[in-house]
């Protein structure tokens, strides 16, 4: 358990290690950063000045170390747009995601996992014909044009909820549901499969050979087998989340981490786009490492390898 | 035995159809139009009309309900002032425009038959360097094991941790937008799903007796690999490949859509959907929803079809995501 | 054999005509087609056959646990302790399962639960059928780890299907099955993947626990050389029905149906040198399409016309012997 534990620690701070580094690479590549702070009228003694500030006159090596220790500190500089501290606007925008992102799981848990036990218990029924149909859209429809459609018969023709913005409670449905289908779509067949292999097992026959009721079997035996292998490509779907927040922000204008790298990409704004795709790869890494917890609680083969 | 997906069949070759012959069967240039073409409806809606009154010239307060003698003649040439006549106040669809005509007046049935050219032109591409790359890396690591294996699968699981659409913006804005950003994105997307799949099917092959004697016999490690293992995993990697090209193109779309695709004019079916949103709310609906129904269709034949091809080639796949 | 001499009234499953079809798209499939035996109190009953005459069917049918669509016993009983168990309701057959009648299932790799631990999947067998406390619960599951020899059971009850060997795990499937005092029990081919020496420890333990509480077994198996250590009668079942039926001893020493014959030829034997295993000649006919004569027909290699024509009535070789043959009492 511990040494599982340790491995995905190590590999969550790889990941965060290969962002930063990429991120770092293309900073240079993109030209000498003073050029983002300072304007043409500076001075030579300006220019000189910033670079020393900046760690410019240091070895390539020695500015992704202070890159790194800036990072650690939370410290990515000023945003150029904003003129105020990168981590000031990422925590101001931070919340708004969360929520989405909270809200659309939810959505797509209680959608998808019902669904998927539903279709494999009842295998061939209406039920598994909507879990088929609902997995279709999901797995195929891109999100962006979902939300665009959604917005087109909610909002403008029914005017049920507000096409865009984040104001009543009621402006979260839209966005948390296209951003939640892919992923409910996602578990519905993960936990569909599971489940159909899972019935169809010896141990299943054998728990009902035992007198366990078929009820007691499904939601008992069978279910928290039938939980491992969506929690194995739990890590996965996550990483979807993280792409879906930004188009999905981006079309129904929520005001989160999301829009904000898009707003921050067309105003070359890049000391605030590295702050947030740090960010998004932190939020991402720590999600991925709980459901890592979780899959050693579920499944004892990983807790006692 | 499942029944061939006829449907998703036919779908998937009008794509390809409408990709290769694309200049031969678009009505028009989808990159130019003329904007007094511009949000024609689709063929099939007709027009809004109202009963206006002919009038010398428009003042300020009766424009909603009046229309000059200059332009009732072009419609009706016995016209006079006083007359009242139905007059469109929205454009009717007409044949010359099937699925009618965006913001700059370029027809959408071309831009979309064009759009499938992109998608097919970028999904073979990527297939094509993505899946290579992938099944090399994948031999090698379950042909030697030990650390190099070791090294390859933590490089796919640090992959499928890093939020590569993010990095994807990162690099477009930093080398800018082009078609090459895009294939080269998308190939670091697709390859540790070729790897992963072709490492597995390794370790299995390695240990069959047909390789062994291939060993003992003295062939080249290379030989082995290409000759004897490779051909053993085709059947898996046709089933990956093609639920690869729908993620292929969902990404490639998603990509144009937030504006760091293919560039403009170029018409890409997700900056199609990109370009026409902001009209919706104006009733300008056809815009969108056909290069969206496009991606869907294509996406959705390619699942049926992969799932299809994975339960005839190989039912061992069945959890294959 | 001894058994063979008891009264009648020491029946403790009584299986009558019982036919089990499934619907398929190629058709009806009769897979247990008109069975009767008879299963007395202590004795241990062989269901033997090739795979897919319907001998797992026959198992099934008895926990009823046909997969319903798109199985279903169509007609027939089943008398455990004087209950026609075909005729009783889901809720009350669930209470039947485990208590009266139990189950232990081929294959001991796949057969536990793998996220429960095995004190859990003992536990849940005793806490069905039996309201006590929780306590003595986890002490009646420790005495039936016990009785099956594991070893240090107190301090492996914790321990996760992935942690035992496979002659470990047998072990605590058959824990599951005696746990609450079964009156019957059925092995289905409880030892094929365990090597010999495991395999044979194990079943001198199911035949100590049978002396000591008087089960009845029914061993379903297609190896011959278990049933000769094991049974005190057979059923030897061929496409959906018992071809022949009688002692251990009537069958071995005198195989009155020519498929009994061929099955036993086929038996590897230690003590003579053979050149090549005998097997028998073609497939069985599919059960969806039984021909209107003896199923075994086209196989026979002494077939006769009427063979084909009509099926062979139930004849009686000896007392307590039957067969299903035209050859017999000719």
């Amino acid at each position: 358990m511990q040494k599982y534990l340790a491995r995905r620690f190590v590999l969550a701070f790889i990941t965060l290690l290969s962002v930063s580094l990429i991120i770092f690479i293309m900073s240079r590549v993109s030209g000498d950063p003073r050029h983002i702070y300072l304007d043409d009228y500076s001075t030579q003694e300006d220019w000189d000045r910033m670079g020393e500030v900046l760690g410019l006159d240091k070895p390539y090596y020695q500015q992704y170390g202070l890159f790194l220790k800036g990072a650690f500190r939370g410290d990515f500089g000023e945003s150029v747009r904003e003129a105020r501290p990168v981590t000031e606007v990422v925590i101001e925008r931070a919340p708004a995601t969360l929520l989405l992102g909270g809200v659309a799981f939810v959505f797509s848990i209680l959608i998808g996992v019902p669904l998927g036990i539903l279709s494999a218990v009842k295998r061939g029924s209406w039920m598994d014909t909507l879990g088929k149909l609902v997995a279709l859209i999901g797995q195929s429809a891109p999100p962006f044009w979902l939300g665009i459609m959604m917005i087109f018969l909610f909002a403008v023709k029914l005017g049920w909820v507000p096409p865009y913005g984040k104001q009543d409670w009621n402006s979260i449905i839209l966005p948390a549901i296209t951003l939640g289908w892919y992923y409910a779509a996602a578990n519905l067949r993960l936990v569909r499969s599971a489940m159909l292999d899972v019935l169809d097992s010896e141990y299943i026959k054998l728990a009902r050979a035992k007198g366990v009721s078929s009820r007691t079997v499904i939601l008992k035996h069978a279910f928290r087998n039938a939980l491992i292998p969506p929690l194995t490509f739990a890590g996965v779907t996550i990483g979807a989340l993280v792409t879906g927040s930004l188009v999905v922000e981006t079309v129904f204008a929520w005001p989160g981490l999301g829009r904000l790298a898009i707003e921050a990409l067309f105003a070359f704004d890049y000391p605030l786009l590295q702050g947030v795709v740090i960010t998004f790869t932190l939020l991402y890494v720590s999600a991925a490492f709980i459901v890592d917890v979780l899959y050693a609680y579920v499944d004892p083969r990983i807790r006692y390898a | 035995m499942r029944r061939l997906p006829l449907i998703p069949i036919f779908l998937l070759s009008l794509v390809v159809i409408a990709g290769i012959f694309a200049p031969w069967i678009a009505p028009h240039d989808p990159e130019k139009g003329e904007l007094r073409d511009r949000h024609i409806p689709p063929a099939w809606s007709g027009g809004e009309t109202a009963i206006k009154t002919v009038v010398e010239s428009l003042s300020i307060n009766d424009r909603g309900s009046s229309v000059t003698l200059k332009d009732a003649l072009e419609i009706d040439s016995t016209a006079q002032i006083g007359d009242q006549m139905e007059v469109y106040v929205t454009p009717a669809g007409s044949t010359k425009f099937l699925l009618g005509t965006d913001h700059l007046g370029r027809d959408v049935l071309s831009r979309v038959i064009y759009g499938a050219r992109i998608s097919l032109i970028i999904s073979i591409v990527t297939l094509g360097v993505g899946g290579s790359i992938g099944i090399v890396m994948g031999l090698v690591a379950g042909w030697y094991g030990g650390f190099v294996d070791e090294f390859l699968m933590r490089l796919v699981d640090v992959k499928l941790a890093i939020p590569l659409i993010l990095i994807a913006l990162v690099l477009v804005i930093t080398l800018g937008q082009s078609l090459w950003i895009i294939v080269t994105v998308l190939c670091l997307f697709i390859w540790p799903r070729f790897a992963r799949q072709v490492r597995g099917e390794v370790l299995q092959l390695k240990h069959m007796d047909y390789v062994s004697l291939a060993k003992v016999s003295g062939a080249s490690t290379a030989r082995i690999l290409f000759i004897h293992i490779f051909p053993g995993t085709i059947n898996t990697l046709i089933v990956v490949a093609t639920l690869q090209v729908g993620i292929v193109i969902l990404l490639e779309s998603t990509l144009s859509f937030l504006g760091a695709g293919v560039p403009p004019p170029t018409p890409a079916w997700g900056s199609m959907v990109s370009e026409g949103r902001d009209k919706l709310a104006g009733g300008v609906w056809w815009t969108t929803t056909f290069p969206g129904l496009a991606i869907m269709i294509t996406v959705v034949s390619l699942n049926l079809f992969g799932d299809w091809l994975r339960d005839t080639l190989d039912p061992r796949l069945r959890q294959l995501e | 054999m001894a058994t063979s001499t008891r009264i009648q009234t020491d029946v403790v499953l009584k299986v009558e005509d019982l036919r089990t079809y499934f619907r398929t798209r190629w058709g009806t499939v009769k897979a247990v087609d008109g069975i009767s035996f008879d299963l007395r109190k202590g004795e241990t009953l062989g269901i033997v056959g090739e795979s897919g005459c319907g001998k797992s069917v026959t198992m099934l049918s008895l926990m009823r646990l046909i997969p319903i669509p798109p199985g279903r016993i169509v007609s027939g009983k089943i008398i455990l302790d004087g209950e026609d168990i075909v005729q009783v309701s889901e809720k009350e057959m669930s209470k039947i399962r485990g208590s009266k009648i139990a189950l232990i299932i081929q294959d001991p790799m796949t057969s536990l639960n793998p996220v429960f631990s095995i004190g859990d999947q003992v536990e849940e067998a005793i806490r069905i059928h039996q309201d006590i406390p929780k306590r003595q619960v986890m002490s009646r599951a420790l005495d039936v780890l016990r009785k099956v020899n594991i070893p240090a059971a107190e301090s492996r009850v914790k321990d996760y299907p992935h942690q035992m060997s496979g002659g470990m795990r047998q072990r605590v499937v058959g824990a599951i099955g005696i746990s609450c005092e079964p009156q019957v029990l059925i092995a289905d081919e409880p030892t094929t993947s365990l090597d010999v020496t495991i395999q044979a420890q194990y079943l001198k333990l199911l035949k100590d626990i049978q002396k000591d509480s008087d089960l009845s077994i029914i061993f379903i198996t297609h190896d011959f050389g278990i049933v000769a250590k094991m049974c005190d009668r057979v059923a030897v079942m061929y496409a959906g029905r018992i071809v022949e039926h009688g002692s251990v001893r009537d069958i071995f020493n005198n195989p009155s149906h020519p498929y009994t014959e061929a099955l036993l030829a086929s038996v590897p034997k230690m003590d003579q040198v053979v050149e090549r295993l005998f097997s028998i000649e073609g497939q069985p006919p599919p059960l969806h399409d039984l021909p209107v004569g003896c199923a075994f027909a086209d196989r026979c290699p002494v077939v006769m016309d009427k063979c084909r024509m009509e099926y062979p009535t139930q004849a009686t070789v000896s007392d307590g012997h039957t067969a299903s043959c035209w050859r017999v009492g000719e």
